[in-house]
C-alpha cells in the first residue's frame, strides 16, 4: 500500500504542551451484586500528542476499560482523565457524546463498517452525526480515501472490499473528525500475519504523518514494535513502560 | 436521518414484511371507515343534504320523523324567531313500491319525501304526482319516466328524473311536493292521516354566521317546548340505529389502530435488537440517542406512509367499482386523511416503545467484542 505522507498540518497539536492522554490514578469499579469488581486500579498513563502506545495484556486485564475511559465512553470511578488538555473526568453522558464526536476516533476490533453504506459514505457518517459541514466533509472524505489508496473503491460496499481494505476504510473513518486521539481495538486480530503487519505499518505511518496520538490495544506481542512504546496491563494495573 | 433513509433505499427487503402488514391494516381501516360512512350515509344522507341549520321535530317524537307532527301554529312561532330565515316543511312516508315488470309480491322499499326547501342536489319540487328518484333505485329497476305504484293503495308516482346520494333508513328516496306526499300518506296510512299544513318536521335555514345550537334553543323557547330542535348533523345522528352503528364501528376501528401500534412496536423492536451492535458503534463514535431514535421513527413513518398510499389507492378503486345501491361503501377524502393520520400516530407511538431500548444501548459494547 502506498500513501501520501507529505501531508496535512497537525493544527494545534504540534504546538501544545499538553499530552494527548493524561490518566492519573484512574480507578474503575463495577458493583456486581454485593461484590465490587475493580477493572482498573490506580492506572496512570500519559501519551504525547504524536505518540503511539501499544497496550498489551491478557483477556480481562482492563485494556478495554482503559480504552473506554480514554475514549470518553466510560467515566472513571476515581482519578482524573484529561484528553487533549480537556478534563473529561466529570463529563455527563451528553458531554461525553459530543467529546467523542469531536475529539476521538475509533477503529473497532470487528471493523464495524455500516454494511449498506459505501466506503465514502462510511466516512461521511461521522459528519452526519455532528454539525454537518457539507462540502468540506465530502472533500475530506475524498482526500482520506486517496491517501489510504481507496479512491477506486469509494463506491464499493464493505462486502465488496477485502479485509485489509475494510480496515483502511475504518482508519479513514476514525480520522474524519480530525481527532486528538485514535483508539485501535485489536486491529489485526481478524487478519493474517502479513496483512496484520501491513495494517500496523499503515497505522504507524498515518498517525505519525498527522501527529495524532494513538493507543493500540492488542494481545499480540509481535505487533508492538510498530508502536513507539508498549504499556503492559495486568489485573487493572499498568506496569512500568 | 440520512442513514435511516439510505438503509431503506439499499435494503428495502428488510421492510417488506412490515409494509405488507401495515398495508393490510390500512386497507382494513379504510374499508371499515368507508363501510361506516356508507351505512351511516344510507341512513342519513337525505337528512344531511337538507339546506338549513336546524330541523325542528315535535318534542314527544324523540327526533323520529314518523312520530313527529307539527302544525302551522308551530310554524308561525318558528318563523317569528329572530334569525330563523326561511322555514320549510319536510315529511316522509316509507312504503313498498311496485316496479313495472316485477312480480306482485316483489316490492322495493322506498322513502317518499315531501319538501318545501330543496335539499342539496335536488331541484325544486316537481309537478303533482311526480318525484325525483335517488340513483340507488336504478339498481332496483327504476328508470326515468317510469310510473311506480306505492303502498297498498298503489298510489302512482311518475319518476321525473334522478338525483344522487340521498338515502334514508337504508332505503332509496323519492322527492315530491308536500301535497303529493300527503296524498300518498293519507291514501296508504289512514291511521296516520295528515291535514294540510301539518308536517313531520320543519327545516329552518337560519342566517349566515348564526350558530345552529343557539337557533335551536331559541326555536324551542319560542314554541314553549313543543319542539325539539337539532342541528342537521345532530338530527342525522339521532335517527334510529345510527349512534349504535357508529359506536360499534368506531370501537372496531380503535382496535385496528391498536393492532397497528403493536405491529409497528414489534417490528421495530426486532429491528433494533438486530442493530444493537451497529447502534453501539454509532454511539461510540458520538451519535446521539435522539438521532438514532429519530431515524427509527422516520423509517416507521415512511413504511406507514407507503402502506397508507397503497391502502388508499385500493380503497378508492373498490369504491369506484361498487355499483350504487350495492354494498354501502363510501370512501371520502376526510376518511382517507383521518385513517392515514391514525396510522401515522400509531407508527410514532409504536416506535416509542423502542426508545428505551435505544437509550440503553451501551456504546462500550462496540469495544472489545467480536462480531
Amino acid at each position: 500500500m502506498s500513501m501520501d505522507t507529505t501531508t496535512r498540518p497537525a493544527g494545534d497539536r504540534s504546538t501544545t504542551d499538553e499530552p494527548a492522554v493524561d490518566l492519573q490514578g484512574v480507578r474503575k469499579v463495577y458493583t456486581v451484586g454485593d461484590d465490587e469488581v475493580v477493572a482498573l486500579d490506580h492506572a496512570t498513563l500519559r501519551v504525547e500528542h504524536d505518540e503511539i502506545v501499544a497496550l498489551v495484556g491478557p483477556s480481562g486485564s482492563g485494556k478495554t476499560t482503559l480504552c473506554s475511559i480514554a475514549g470518553g465512553i466510560l467515566s472513571a470511578s476515581e482519578g482524573t482523565v484529561r484528553i487533549g488538555g480537556q478534563d473529561i473526568t466529570h463529563f455527563k453522558e451528553k458531554q461525553l457524546s459530543a467529546f467523542r464526536r469531536q475529539s476521538v476516533g475509533f477503529v473497532f476490533q470487528s471493523v464495524n463498517l455500516v454494511p449498506f453504506l459505501t466506503a465514502r459514505e462510511n466516512l461521511l457518517v461521522v459528519d452526519e452525526m455532528g454539525k454537518r459541514t457539507g462540502r468540506a466533509a465530502r472533500d475530506r472524505a475524498d482526500q482520506l480515501l486517496e491517501e489510504l489508496g481507496l479512491s477506486d473503491r469509494r463506491n464499493n460496499l464493505p462486502s465488496q472490499l477485502s479485509g485489509g481494505q475494510r480496515q483502511r476504510v475504518a482508519i479513514g473513518r476514525s480520522l474524519m473528525n480530525d481527532p486528538t486521539l485514535v483508539l485501535f481495538d485489536e486491529p489485526t486480530s481478524a487478519l493474517d500475519t502479513k496483512l496484520g503487519e501491513q495494517v500496523m505499518e499503515l497505522i504507524r505511518d498515518e498517525m505519525h504523518a498527522r501527529n495524532i496520538a494513538a493507543i493500540i490495544v492488542t494481545h499480540d506481542e509481535r505487533m508492538t514494535h510498530y508502536a513507539d512504546r508498549t504499556a503492559h496491563i495486568v489485573d487493572g494495573v499498568i506496569g512500568a513502560t | 436521518m440520512k442513514l435511516a433513509l439510505r438503509e431503506m433505499r439499499r435494503r428495502p427487503g428488510q421492510f417488506v414484511t412490515a409494509t405488507v402488514i401495515l398495508t393490510l391494516i390500512a386497507l382494513l381501516l379504510m374499508f371499515l371507515g368507508g363501510l361506516l360512512d356508507g351505512l351511516v350515509g344510507s341512513s342519513t344522507s337525505a337528512i344531511e343534504a337538507q339546506r338549513g341549520k336546524v330541523i325542528a321535530f315535535s318534542s314527544t317524537s324523540q327526533s323520529s320523523f314518523p312520530s313527529s307532527r307539527l302544525t302551522s301554529a308551530e310554524r308561525t312561532e318558528i318563523e317569528s324567531v329572530a334569525g330563523a330565515g326561511a322555514v320549510g316543511g319536510l315529511s316522509v312516508t316509507q312504503l313498498g313500491a311496485r316496479i313495472p315488470g316485477n312480480g306482485p309480491r316483489d316490492l322495493i322499499d322506498v322513502a317518499l319525501f315531501g319538501y318545501e326547501i330543496a335539499p342539496t342536489g335536488v331541484p325544486d319540487p316537481p309537478a303533482a304526482g311526480e318525484a325525483w328518484a335517488d340513483d340507488s333505485l336504478r339498481e332496483q329497476g327504476v328508470t326515468d319516466g317510469m310510473t311506480i305504484l306505492l303502498g297498498p293503495a298503489r298510489s302512482p308516482i311518475r319518476v321525473a328524473g334522478f338525483v344522487s346520494g340521498l338515502q334514508y333508513n337504508g332505503q332509496g328516496t323519492l322527492w315530491s311536493s308536500p301535497e303529493t306526499r300527503r296524498e300518498v300518506q293519507n291514501a296508504n296510512r289512514p291511521d296516520a292521516r295528515e291535514s294540510d299544513g301539518v308536517y313531520q318536521a320543519f327545516v329552518v335555514t337560519g342566517t349566515e354566521g348564526g350558530a345552529a345550537d343557539a337557533l335551536a334553543q331559541q326555536i324551542d323557547q319560542a314554541t314553549s317546548g313543543a319542539t325539539e330542535s337539532l342541528s342537521i348533523t345532530a338530527a342525522a345522528n339521532a335517527q334510529p340505529g345510527v349512534e349504535e352503528q357508529t359506536s360499534t364501528f368506531n370501537q372496531i376501528i380503535g382496535v385496528t389502530v391498536v393492532i397497528a401500534i403493536v405491529v409497528v412496536a414489534l417490528f421495530f423492536a426486532l429491528l433494533i435488537v438486530e442493530r444493537t451492535a451497529l447502534y453501539g458503534v454509532l454511539k461510540a463514535m458520538g451519535a446521539r440517542s435522539g438521532t438514532i431514535f429519530g431515524g427509527v421513527v422516520l423509517q416507521a413513518v415512511v413504511v406507514t406512509a407507503i402502506a397508507s398510499i397503497i391502502g388508499a389507492s385500493i380503497s378508492i378503486l373498490v369504491a369506484s367499482v361498487i355499483p350504487a345501491g350495492g354494498i354501502p361503501f363510501q370512501i371520502s377524502a376526510v376518511r382517507i386523511i383521518s385513517s392515514v393520520g391514525y396510522l401515522l400516530v400509531a407508527a410514532v407511538i409504536g416506535c416509542a416503545f423502542s426508545l428505551r431500548r435505544v437509550l440503553r444501548i451501551d456504546p462500550a459494547s462496540a469495544i472489545g467484542t467480536g462480531s
